[in-house]
């Protein structure tokens, strides 16, 4: 667990706080997303977790041990950190990169090397193709995808990932976060993200902390906080179609009906969410849709009435 | 023919031709050794700080500005003559572009490598030898280049305050209006510093290509 204990943060010559009196706590195996307009105090609050930020008051505590008192780079090997614009290092190979923090901690050649095509794999890269190849010959995402698996190197507890996905096209942008969301939830780590992208906020947090002028406004789950914002600000923040928004939350499976003898015209996959099957509707003028399984056959029927009430009927439940 | 005199002139005096060229190349290789133990330690320290590579900068090329023979000139009543004042004014003169060009190595470097080298928990001396130094080398390269054909032209000049070298065969070509033996000394320096431009311009390319 992470906790921060009454954190504030003011920068020399600076008679602003960056970030002040700011309590957080997250949970162990969960993933927390941070958001607010630029200059909020999200990502210098991000970056106290490492101690690459210090607090100029309040305490930062990674399972009940203050990290004031543990050494900032010992630290930092246990902490994954990705960053928007992944920083590889260009001169040395794929290989190399990803096996930084397991040189840094003094590993066997045998066990780096084993490791580093573990995650090659794991992020979807050839490690035969990928290993000796430098940063300069891969794409933007190919790139984010080692960064990652730089940050996973040391299997460490604690992943900071500071906007990773910000300077990526939107197509990949969307591969990735659902892969990296799978694999992150796969090996259970602690995460926080910073981001300025509500959907991706929404999409990768298990909770949500909003803030502003280092301020932690509101910290709970997407549904609560599409629910009810805390106050006029985040209401503007998330925006009128919030509403909206808070379908991308709840699955097709969640409200889909028996389904039918006859087919619809259309259907859409049991992992889907009612964004997507709303939007699908309003494209085709339909009047619902079949839900499919993994083989394919029909598994549901979702109405049209069913989304326009699931608002309601996923509050009260 | 002069040129044909002037390699006649070197086959039969092979031992004088040799010392002065050895001595040319020991006067270019201490004080270009020299230069880069000052600038490069130098370069790293300042390259940070803007106010103090402006300063270490300007001071390093007002010396520059100063005409090579001054600076020998110059050192004579101090030092004598001999091949330690002519190291001094060799390295005033080898100092400048390495400097720069260390500086501007360090800082074309992308902040966000970095900035991800100290959050995976590397300390200052890794994030030294792993990360800046192989980054700015290409242009650490670049500076040694320039200081090495700046060297090489220069230690001809030794000559007159009596460092010996390559410049003893021009002065004597000048003084004696001997023209094949004042090729004797030119046509090798020329050589010498194309060679230098070709050598460092390569091993420059080489270790920029690995990115």
């Amino acid at each position: 667990m992470i906790k921060l204990e009454h954190i504030s943060k003011v920068y020399p010559g600076s008679d602003q706080h960056a970030v002040e009196n700011l309590d957080l706590e997250i949970e162990s195996g969960s993933t927390v997303t941070m958001i607010g307009p630029s200059g909020c105090g999200k990502t210098t609050t991000m970056r106290m977790i490492n101690r690459l930020e210090t607090p100029t008051s309040g305490r930062v505590l990674v399972d009940d041990h203050d990290i004031a008192h543990v050494d900032p780079k010992a630290l930092r090997r246990t902490i994954g950190y990705v960053i928007q614009q992944v920083g590889l290092f260009p001169h040395m190979t794929i290989e190399k990169n990803i096996a930084t923090v397991p040189r840094l901690l003094g590993w066997e050649r045998a066990k780096t090397e084993r490791r580093v095509d573990e995650l090659l794999d794991l992020v979807g890269l050839d490690p035969d193709v990928m290993r000796k190849r430098l940063p300069h010959e891969l794409s933007g995402g190919q790139r984010q995808r080692v960064g990652f698996a730089r940050a996973l190197a040391a299997d460490p507890d604690i992943m900071l990932m500071d906007e990773p996905f910000g300077a990526i096209d939107p197509i990949t942008r969307v591969r990735l976060q659902d892969e990296f969301r799978q694999i992150l939830h796969k090996v259970s780590k602690t995460v926080v993200i910073v981001t300025h992208d509500l959907d991706e906020a929404i999409k990768m947090g298990d909770r949500i902390a909003i803030m502003r002028d280092g301020h932690l406004l509101q910290y709970d789950t997407p549904e609560a906080i599409l629910a009810n914002p805390a106050n006029d600000f985040v209401d503007s923040f998330l925006g009128q179609d919030r509403a909206i928004k808070r379908l991308a939350l709840i699955n097709v499976s969640q409200m889909m009906e028996p389904p039918r003898n006859i087919g619809a015209t259309r259907s859409v996959s049991l992992e889907a969410n009612l964004h997507v099957a709303l939007s699908l509707i309003l494209a085709e003028r339909l009047d619902g849709l079949d839900i499919v399984g993994a083989d394919g056959g029909r598994v549901g029927y979702l109405p049209r009435e069913r989304i326009l009430s699931a608002q309601h009927e996923a509050t009260e439940a | 023919m002069i040129v044909t005199d002037a390699i006649t002139w070197i086959l039969d005096n092979h031992s004088a031709f040799m010392v002065a060229f050895n001595r040319h190349m020991l006067m270019c290789a201490i004080s270009l050794g020299l230069a880069a133990l000052i600038s490069i330690p130098t370069g790293f320290m300042v390259a940070r700080s803007p106010r103090a590579a402006f300063v270490s900068v300007n001071t390093a090329g007002s010396l520059r500005s100063i005409p090579s023979l001054a600076i020998l000139a110059a050192t004579m009543p101090f030092l004598g003559i001999g091949l330690l004042p002519s190291l001094v004014a060799l390295v005033v003169l080898a100092v400048p572009p390495l400097l720069l060009n260390t500086i501007l190595g360090i800082r074309e470097i992308d902040p966000a490598v970095l900035n991800a080298a100290k959050g995976m928990g590397m300390g200052r001396r890794e994030i030294l030898w792993q990360i800046e130094l192989p980054l700015a080398m290409p242009s650490i390269i670049t500076g040694v280049r320039t200081s090495a054909i700046q060297v090489i032209g220069g230690a001809a000049l030794a000559s007159f305050i009596g460092g010996g070298g390559l410049g003893d065969f021009v002065n004597a070509g000048i003084a004696l209006m001997n023209m094949p033996r004042l090729l004797v000394g030119a046509l090798p320096i020329a050589l010498l510093a194309i060679v230098a431009e070709v050598l460092f311009g390569w091993l420059e390319r080489r270790f920029t290509q690995k990115r």
